[in-house]
């Protein structure tokens, strides 16, 4: 790879490790308590959940109303390994959390492939009202099956998750995604959402693309509810139901979607957001809708529309005016 | 050898006619064009072979094998590539992404490789950047490479479909109005672009128009249907005195 | 066979709720290829107003009805107004979320103005049972039924008969081709969300009737099932949700009468996904393709 690729690697890392480094800090000296270290624990599990609908719904362009189902059959997998390899079995913290999260997110990826290949035969709307269906059957399912739990829910997981292995398991799951849509596969994927016609007459398969889309959404979606299996310690059906594919999706919209920066960003904001105003619970949720719809309205590409962040972009733009280098070393893609 | 070969091709559409009996060769080289009043049948035909439409009757070969019932993608790997009557850009990517994406059949990198980054995905991607730029440089396009694509020229953008189709290292390229909303002097340049096209990647066009200034200036052998069926076919000077024809445009 | 029978009766009640209601959806999307997701709010926004106006005023059930179905006409077309019209143009999933926004909008401000605690629906139609041979009907059903069939049908009517309804078919089939027919668009769509809502209305009164109780949630579910019960009988066309509301009515009472209880909705969704790999349009549909 060539420099260029290579020292924004670098800066990525380095502003990635600095964060780390800082929240790390804060919570191990009791700055920031329980409270706010569970807070940031959820904001990373968000910006998974988030940046891997993204992947489907705006890098693909197939609107997913379902998308907590993933999460759940990835949650449920998840407690279930989880509660046999640690209670049962007796393994270390994180070969449990991690071979249970990837099995999460493999199963969930495995749903995805079985729902997409009728449903993604489907144009428009009816693929919409297809993903709704399969969330609420999920959530349905986890109700009533006896092993789940049913309604009151499963219980007993042992609280394995720290910030340090979900923070960097968002980083892994967003880098993973990332690199995915700068890539040849990653633009075949986008080129079907941007006109799947002519990507078709260009030679991308577009059944395949748009079935693996799907998997590779609901794997991310999968591993996301694993991480949350082990943070909440307990399971409910409703934690899974259409509310909370909806939040998701708002996030995604809001940041924009084709944006991962823009999902990352959102799902900060819209995580730390209704905790800031949990006192104020009814008309926060008035707000957000009208937040919405007012949004919509105005500015439907959401925040950064299709666009990245680039930290090495801006770097590089201070960096040219203080010391007025050829511009011409903007362009091109960064990573 | 024979590039496109279609036989006794009709296409019902629930009790409406579109094509009947149509038949039609191309040989290497060869630059043909497809005409008719508007319904006649031209873009379905064009459908039916590029596979967005399955025929109902009648039989399609691109250099030797058959492509009925053959998913538009894999007929694209058989060696046909097509543009639009309404462009169909990716309009949100970069000029250059347009191509790259076409190009995606000469790369071979495994979704592992892409997101490991690995030697191999850094060396195809750089021949690809090399290949695409290239042939953004052919049509003059390669200063707008970086450029979202649907902020060009409307001629700018019809020629980058062209190229993009070219990316796919087509045998046959099927060209679907391409003047469509074109000024005289644009069709001019469109005409030595498509002759330059034909001549430099050696490939055969096949091409429907309603402009006859570009159609009788380049189409070597042009083919005239009416709702659906032939009415008559030959060299240009034939096709233009031919009653039929006339009759088909303008009435009786 | 008495309890086969009973549930027959239960199906039509149910049935011609989810039927009514469904109407709404298909309407919407008939004209303006949008899913209403707020039509459940909607709906029970209707009932509300039954709510206070059975509690605070002496009128009787038919006023109501009325003047509550013209309320919560007059909340739909507001919505629109402020809402959907904006996005006329807007990309699909645009408008879709807005719609979702404003369903949460609705449910907030009800559970703001009328707390969260369901309220009594004070008792409009006297409950009278009857015995009609071997299976018992009471009053409320057969006004149910009664009901939602009579409007059923003047809709019917005013589709096909009157000038507004042939201006609302005529801009369901081709918008633009309406347009220069010097129909006024936007007249008509306001009207199709005017009628729409009215009918959520009727069938939100009528469940809180049937279920004695009012709460800002109530809509969710049954607003989810008459949506499948929409796309069923093939989303946009009339009739179609008609016969959707009363299949699903059926499928949801037969499941919890023989299998059990907290499957019936599972399945409702079952089925909507075999109607969509099945035959997409639904079972009274047409299909269409893309023009390439």
């Amino acid at each position: 790879m060539d420099k260029r690729h290579r020292s924004s690697y670098l800066i990525n890392l380095l502003v990635i490790l600095v964060v780390y480094g800082i929240l790390q800090t804060l919570i191990g000296t009791g700055i920031f308590n329980n409270y706010f270290k569970s807070i940031i624990i959820f904001i990373c599990i968000n910006i998974i959940m988030a940046t891997s609908l993204n992947f489907s719904t705006g890098f693909l362009g197939q609107l997913v109303l379902g998308h907590a189902g993933f999460m759940a059959i990835g949650a449920y997998t998840a407690a279930t390994l989880g509660v046999l390899m640690h209670s049962v079995a007796g393994m270390p913290p994180i070969v449990t959390i991690t071979v249970s999260i990837i099995a999460g997110g493999i199963l969930a990826a495995l749903t995805g492939v079985a729902i997409g290949i009728p449903a993604l035969r489907l144009r428009g709307d009816y693929l919409e009202i297809m993903t709704l269906a399969f969330g609420e059957i999920v959530r349905i399912a986890i109700n009533n099956l006896k092993f789940t739990g049913g309604a009151q829910g499963f219980t007993g997981i042992p609280r394995l998750m720290s910030f340090t292995y979900v923070y960097f398991a968002m980083v892994v799951c967003v880098a993973f995604l990332m690199l995915l849509s700068r890539s040849r596969h990653g633009r075949a994927i986008i080129s079907i959402r941007e006109n799947e016609i002519a990507a078709e007459s260009v030679g991308i398969n577009s059944t395949r693309y748009k079935v693996t889309g799907l998997a590779i959404s609901a794997l991310v979606g999968g591993i996301g509810g694993g991480l949350f299996t082990f943070q909440m310690g307990f399971l409910q059906p409703t934690l899974f139901g259409f509310m909370r594919s909806v939040d998701i999706l708002v996030i995604v919209v809001l940041g924009g979607m084709g944006s991962i920066t823009g999902s990352v960003i959102a799902a900060i904001v819209f995580t730390i957001l209704p905790e800031a105003l949990r006192d104020f619970n009814e008309y926060r949720m008035v707000a957000y809708a009208l937040l919405l719809i007012v949004m919509m309205i105005l500015r439907p590409q959401g925040i950064f529309g299709t666009r990245e962040l680039s930290i090495t972009k801006l770097l590089r733009r201070t960096r040219a005016k203080t010391k007025k280098i050829d511009t011409e070393s903007l362009k091109g893609g960064d990573d | 050898m024979t590039l496109l070969e279609v036989n006794k091709l009709m296409m019902n559409f629930g009790g409406l006619i579109a094509v009947d009996d149509f038949h039609l060769k191309i040989e290497e080289h060869e630059l043909v064009g497809l005409i008719g009043p508007n319904g006649a049948g031209k873009t379905t035909i064009f459908n039916l072979l590029t596979g967005n439409h399955y025929p109902t009757e009648g039989d399609i070969k691109l250099c030797g094998k058959s492509v009925v019932g053959k998913k538009p993608y894999d007929i694209v790997a058989m060696g046909a590539g097509r543009t639009f009557q309404n462009i169909r850009l990716f309009n949100n990517l970069t000029v250059l992404d347009n191509i790259k994406i076409a190009y995606n059949k000469s790369m071979s990198y495994s979704y592992l490789s892409g997101i490991l980054r690995s030697p191999k995905y850094w060396r195809q991607e750089k021949k690809a950047d090399k290949a695409c730029l290239e042939l953004l440089a052919v049509f003059d396009l390669d200063g707008y490479a970086y450029s979202i694509a649907s902020s060009l020229p409307y001629g700018q953008q019809r020629k980058l479909e062209i190229a993009r189709a070219l990316a796919t290292q087509p045998k046959v390229l099927l060209l679907d109005e391409p003047a469509a909303g074109m000024n005289p002097n644009e069709t001019a340049e469109l005409m030595e672009t498509i002759k330059f096209v034909r001549n430099e990647f050696d490939i055969a066009i096949l091409l429907i128009e309603h402009d006859m200034n570009l159609v009788m200036g380049i189409c070597e052998r042009i083919v005239c249907i009416d709702y659906g069926k032939i009415i008559a076919e030959g060299l240009p000077n034939e096709i233009k005195k031919n009653p039929d024809v006339i009759k088909a445009y303008l009435g009786e | 066979m008495e309890f086969f029978l009973q549930q027959i009766v239960n199906t039509l009640r149910i049935g011609s709720i989810y039927a009514v209601i469904a109407i709404g959806y298909t309407m919407v999307y008939g004209i303006v290829k949008l899913i209403n997701f707020a039509h459940g709010e909607i709906m029970v926004f209707g009932s509300y107003f039954a709510f206070l106006l059975a509690t605070y005023s002496g009128l009787n059930f038919v006023w109501i009805l009325l003047i509550s179905m013209t309320l919560t006409a007059i909340l739909g077309v507001v919505i629109e107004k402020i809402a959907y019209t904006p996005l006329r143009k807007a990309p699909r999933l645009s408008a879709l979320i807005t719609a979702i926004g404003m369903s949460f909008l609705l449910q907030n401000l009800m559970l703001i103005i009328f707390g969260s605690t369901p309220k009594r629906m004070p008792e409009l139609i006297s409950m009278k049972p009857f015995d009609v041979g071997v299976v018992k009907i009471d009053s409320i059903t057969i006004i149910t039924v009664g009901l939602s069939v009579l409007f059923m049908i003047i809709l019917q009517l005013f589709v096909k008969q009157t000038k507004p309804g042939k201006a609302m078919r005529a801009v369901a089939l081709d918008k633009d081709a309406a347009i220069l027919m010097g129909i006024n668009v936007n007249a008509v769509i306001s009207l199709t969300f005017a009628i729409g809502s009215a009918l959520g209305a009727l069938g939100g009164i009528l469940y809180s009737i049937a279920f004695t109780q009012v709460y800002p949630t109530m809509g969710i579910m049954p607003g989810l099932k008459a949506f499948v019960a929409a796309v069923l009988g093939g989303i946009g066309i009339m009739p179609g949700a008609m016969l959707g509301g009363f299949l699903i009515g059926l499928v949801e009472t037969f499941t919890k009468a023989y299998i059990s209880t907290t499957w019936a909705d599972g399945i409702v969704f079952l089925i909507l996904i075999i109607v969509l790999l099945v035959k997409p349009a639904g079972l009274l549909g047409k299909n269409r393709k893309d023009k390439v």
